[in-house]
């Protein structure tokens, strides 16, 4: 029962898979390994895919996975195994939370936890802040200085700042518009 | 009733559509959505969500979807949040896999996705700042950022224990206070 199987495999890699979306690649290897529904170089082109379309990366490479493996119901079936287990834990934790968040223990260590939170998430953000604007990707495949710095990268990024700190527009739009001055400016 | 479970659908189907990247990229949008517009939370509790989010199984932005869905309205609450964070990646996945396997290698798609990539780390820097007023309130804080940050760059440590060591730094520091204080 292939359906099961997948349920099954993707349950796991949301149980055992910690932190972000790319978290979940190795399980996903080693279920190519194990059950040959897809190929290393088709994994390969879904994290590609993944990447470049909207939704969390987590879940667009249990959806393709799942698609590819049974069609439209694998695709569900892969999501929902994947999220199951976060579910489970999140309502517990989340339970343990409101019973204890006036804990003198427990909100000292959110004092520690919340700044190491913010910590990780500007970690995140350097890492594609040297994708996007400044192109450590580019400059590492050529070792040429001048690919290090996208100029038109640059002056997107300060017209964006500028407008998103002087204006209420939704985030939204700001990505509508970037995605159009990177397809006008060829980036 | 039903209305608030549909407006929690929604929102966070809202949500998923417009993150593109990691469950980071989802930050600047929740922010927006739920914090600003719908007070479903606060600056300190998205923080909470992601630490915790980065430590317990489950990639983040399911994690964090779950706990504002479950806060709002319970266990279904949860599911209904998470159901609509997943639904346009169902959606697009399946009609791109299914019409446009090459959709990755398109110009335009990679011409418009390095500018998007632009659009969202400046949207994340401006979130992570936003996070950072209401965390780094003290001199402990701002050396527990920084410590976080710079082994997160630069070196290949887990999450997990991460997370684990700021929680105990946080009793050890708030302890020795009262300690003092007493």
């Amino acid at each position: 029962m292939i359906y099961l199987q997948l349920f099954y495999e993707f349950f796991k890699t949301g149980l055992f898979a910690v932190g972000g979306g790319l978290a979940t690649l190795p399980f996903l290897y080693s279920m190519s390994d194990k059950t040959g529904w897809f190929t290393y170089g088709q994994l390969a082109d879904m994290v590609a895919i993944s990447e470049s379309t909207p939704g969390p990366i987590g879940i667009n490479m249990a959806t393709y996975v799942g698609f590819t493996t049974a069609g439209i119901p694998g695709s569900i079936i892969a999501t929902l195994g994947l999220v199951a287990p976060a579910i489970v834990v999140i309502i517990i934790v989340a339970g343990f939370l409101k019973k204890f968040q006036n804990n003198q223990y427990v909100q000292n260590v959110f004092y520690g936890l919340r700044p190491a939170s913010v910590g990780m998430i500007a970690a995140a953000f350097v890492s594609v802040l040297t994708m996007s604007v400044i192109r450590l990707d580019l400059f590492q495949i050529s070792g040429v200085w001048t690919d290090l710095f996208s100029i038109p990268g640059i002056l997107l990024a300060a017209v964006v700042y500028v407008l998103t700190n002087k204006t209420k527009w939704h985030p939204a739009f700001f990505l509508l518009g970037s995605a159009i001055v990177g397809i006008i400016f060829q980036f | 009733m039903k209305n608030e479970y549909l407006d929690l659908f929604l929102t966070f189907a809202r949500i998923g559509g417009l993150t593109f990247g990691g469950g980071y990229a989802m930050l600047p949008i929740l922010q927006r959505e739920v914090v600003e517009k719908r007070g479903w939370a606060t600056e300190n509790e998205l923080s909470d969500y992601y630490a915790i989010g980065q430590c317990t199984p489950g990639i983040i932005a399911v994690n964090v979807a779950t706990f504002i869905g479950n806060k709002r309205k319970g266990v279904l609450g949860g599911i209904i949040a998470t159901f609509g964070v997943v639904f346009p990646s169902l959606v697009i996945i399946t009609l791109i896999a299914a019409f446009l396997q090459n959709f990755a290698d398109l110009e335009i798609v990679k011409h418009a996705f390095a500018g998007v990539r632009v659009g969202v780390c400046v949207l994340v820097f401006n979130a992570v700042v936003k996070l950072w007023k209401k965390a780094v309130i003290d001199i402990p804080t701002g050396i527990i950022f920084a410590l976080v940050l710079l082994v997160t760059v630069f070196l290949d440590v887990s999450p997990v224990i991460l997370v684990v060591a700021a929680g105990i730094a946080g009793i050890i520091v708030q302890g020795t206070r009262k300690a003092v204080k007493k």
